[in-house]
């Protein structure tokens, strides 16, 4: 591949990048917590139903909630132990459906199972596995990732896009996994393309990931390519540069139409954290029940990437983490950009945490937001071409229901124009106010 | 997260681009070109204070913009008008133009040049007439006593348009000195409108910045150049352009005036379309109009365009939904 850097056509920002505190530290393993909490309803799709009652002991890995109907995908048993209760949660992202605390038993033996060789197994043996191991896209909404593996066979898909762009500034999870476990991640990619029947893989990473594109480029030339063409784009550092149409258009130079799907221009996309995922369920059976997040920001005491069992709490990991500093202003799960404000601690991580950060008040922007000024750039910033400041004017005005014409549902929530308007306005906060609003 | 960027920024740093020409005016038309700023600037912050206040609005005057407004509003006066005179200017400009007539982030008209075309109604002759030839040994409160209208002098569009190129040089020296001396400012007019080069640094330091784009001030500057250079001589293809876009307040307004965020579209085409418009009305108006000037007006005329071509020019949907007006 040549050395341009492969980016999208339009719009996008730069904001500090922030990932210096964490991106050279080695993923930690967190002890396990005396407690998890498991949301029955973590990702797109339905909520799962409970297959466990209280009291009843479980085993690491075993399912404890299914889908009864619809989209979904399964969870499990974060750690070995006792259901301690299954009742509402704190969490006031996820109020429609109750958790299962699980009492960890720290006897428990964990179960490792020898690695098989997966090329002998079908197609549809893989996709099986990756569905019960309720593999979810981790990088973003959480879908069902062996919904997206069966594409319509009409749609004639001829190419597996890996995401390691991880363009969110200061998440370093995509990049630390792909410097430690480079072959697992390539293997995943393998599978996927197993699953697909095709045989065309780009993996696209920052470059400000250097070391992660240097190391995925000598793993995927060592590791036997059984006919599959692996090949690693460096993508320019731009945000949303890891956002689905945006990172095809830059790889493939396709575009996605206005609500289509990656599928409808041959593509399909996977975050590398859920190629691993895909690798550890796969080879080792493993379901998906451990998550590699990063805490930082200066609020926190030690910023870490660690990797987390799904049901633990923030509260655990800020102790474990030497606790927040006193100038801490807001904590928001996910990315800056895209991520929301949480009110507590007491809120476990779930398969598509991403990240925690312990924000203070100069990482912030805490003045009061003011009249638009027209500056347009909030127009340049988009990178779906739409008319942010438009939506923000209506809905102040009362006429949300009339925003549609600017592209309302079009906007995935980048952030991209919240951040560059230099009068502080919430475009962001006006445009969910007006998708509810105007909501179909 | 947000950008380090912010509405003080922008507008202070704007404020910081207009400097330059204010310092050098005291050197070109004398001390009480800055006392006649300061009275804008102050009559525009108080009058944005009062305003506010009347309307139980925020009180917004550390943002810089009504300073702004204060500066722009001075630099289209003449040098040789009464200390006060920026006053009901200021307050037309704050008060009408910028929070009646639309409100504050929706006025129609940039405010300065609101105060200004009240300020030429009211007092015709002074704004037209009170010019003041440049001070060339730094005697700089020279027009500070009495007797200013004894030497008050005609701006060199004046000249050209009544009396023709040959007086121009006649009165201003010879071509090439002329180009020299109306660059760097040397030459009667408004307060702020008559250095090309600070002005030009200023605007393209706005640019390096991003803070404005090249859209406006060129399509501006480019009409002007190219219809004098047709129309503007004896014969046609004749006209003096380079003469033509150092005279008057081109750069002022090609820079300053015509990119005001808030009565410009915000959209490439649109601004193309914007600025040329605007350079087509400046000629228009030196050429058949009853002023030797004409860009304030041309700016003012083309103002209530940009909502529609705003909404004629949206930006390119990247993949708009089937059947969504685009
Ligand atoms: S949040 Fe929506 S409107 Fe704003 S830049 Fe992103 S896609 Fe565009
Ligand atoms: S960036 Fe902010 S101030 Fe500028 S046009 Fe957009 S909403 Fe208005």
């Amino acid at each position: 591949m040549s050395n341009t850097l492969l980016t999208f056509p339009k719009g996008g920002v730069h904001p500090r990048e922030s990932k210096e505190s964490t991106e050279h530290l080695p993923i930690e393993t967190l002890p396990l917590p005396e407690e998890v909490e498991i949301l029955l309803s973590q990702h797109f799709g339905a909520p799962c139903e409970p297959l466990v009652k209280k009291k009843d002991q479980v085993a690491e890995g075993d399912v404890i909630g299914e889908v009864e109907a619809g989209l979904g995908a399964s969870i499990h048993a974060s750690v070995s132990g006792r259901v301690k209760n299954i009742a509402a949660s704190a969490n006031p992202v996820s109020i429609s459906s109750p958790s299962i605390f699980i009492q960890t038993d720290p006897e428990a033996k964990p179960k490792v199972n020898s690695p098989c060789n997966w090329n002998d197994l079908s197609r549809k043996e893989l996709l099986g596995r990756v569905k019960d191991a309720g593999i979810v896209g981790i990088g973003g909404a959480g879908f069902p990732t062996h919904v997206k593996l069966s594409p319509p066979p009409e749609a004639k898909v001829d190419t597996l896009i890996l995401n390691g762009a991880e363009c969110e500034p200061y998440l370093t999870t995509d990049h630390r996994t792909m410097l430690e476990h480079p072959e697992e991640v390539i293997e995943g990619a393998k599978i996927i393309l197993a699953i697909l029947g095709i045989e065309e893989c780009h993996i696209g990473i920052e470059a400000n990931k250097s070391d992660a594109i240097e190391e995925m480029k000598r793993v995927s030339r060592e590791i036997s390519s059984n006919g599959f063409r692996i090949s690693i784009g460096p993508l320019k550092v731009k945000y949303p540069q890891g956002s689905e149409k945006q990172l095809i258009e830059s790889i493939t130079g396709r575009r996605v139409p206005g609500f289509g799907l990656p599928f409808d221009v041959g593509v399909i996309v996977q975050n590398v954290g859920t190629a691993r995922a895909i690798y550890e369920a796969v080879v080792l059976e493993k379901p998906l029940y451990e998550k590699v997040v990063t805490i930082s920001g200066r609020g926190i005491e030690r910023p870490a990437n660690l990797r987390v069992r799904i049901g633990t709490k923030l509260n655990d990991i800020v102790s474990f983490l030497g606790g927040t500093r006193s100038d801490l202003a807001k904590v928001v799960m996910g990315g800056p950009m895209m991520g929301f404000a949480i009110p507590t601690l007491d809120i476990p991580v779930t398969k598509t945490t991403s990240g925690v950060l312990f924000l203070t008040n100069d990482e912030i922007d805490t003045n009061p937001h003011g009249q638009c000024i027209r500056c347009g750039w909030c127009l340049d910033a988009c990178p779906m071409g739409l008319s942010p400041n438009e939506i923000g004017i209506y809905v102040e005005g009362g006429r949300a229901e009339e925003t549609s014409q600017f592209g309302l549902f079009e906007c995935f929530e980048c952030g991209c124009c919240a951040y560059t308007c230099p009068a502080k306005r919430p475009l962001v906060q006006f445009i969910r106010l007006a998708k509810m609003k105007a909501g179909k | 997260m947000k950008s380090g960027e912010s509405v003080e920024r922008i507008m202070w740093t704007v404020v910081g681009c207009l400097l330059p020409p204010l310092i050098l005016s005291v050197f070109i038309f004398g001390f009480q070109t800055l006392i006649i700023t300061l009275v804008s600037v102050g009559a525009c912050v108080a009058t944005e204070a009062v305003t506010q206040k009347i309307f139980h609005r925020p009180i917004t005057i550390r943002d810089g913009s009504a300073v702004i407004t204060g500066l722009l509003l001075a630099y289209i006066i003449p040098p040789g008008v009464s200390y006060w005179t920026p006053v009901l200017g200021a307050v037309m400009a704050i008060y009408v133009a910028k929070h009646l007539l639309g409100g504050i982030g929706f006025n129609i008209f940039n405010p300065a040049l609101i105060g200004r075309a009240f300020l030429v109604a009211t007092f015709p002759v002074a704004m037209t007439s009170a010019w003041l030839p440049p001070i060339r040994d730094v005697s700089i409160f020279k027009y500070m006593g009495p007797g200013i209208d004894a030497i008050s002098t005609a701006t060199p569009l004046y000249v050209l348009k009544h009396y023709g190129i040959q007086a121009v040089i006649e009165k201003f020296g010879s071509m090439s000195s002329i180009y020299g001396d109306f660059f760097i400012g040397w030459r009667p007019g408004c307060i702020g409108e008559t250095s090309a080069l600070l002005l030009l640094l200023g605007g393209l330091y706005l640019l390096y910045k991003r803070y404005i784009t090249w859209h406006i001030p060129a399509s501006v500057i480019i009409t002007i150049a190219f219809l004098t250079w047709v129309f503007g001589g004896e014969k046609l293809f004749t006209g003096n352009s380079l003469l033509a876009i150092l005279s008057g307040g081109v750069m002022l307004g090609a820079f300053f005036m015509a990119t005001d965020y808030v009565t410009s579209p915000t959209q490439p085409a649109g601004k193309l379309i914007f600025g040329a418009g605007i350079g087509a009305l400046t000629v228009l108006i030196r050429f058949k109009g009853g002023y030797p000037e004409g860009i304030c007006y041309a700016i003012l005329l083309m103002n209530p365009m940009a909502p529609a071509l705003e909404g004629w020019f949206r930006p390119k949907r990247f993949a708009p939904e089937k059947g969504a007006v685009r």
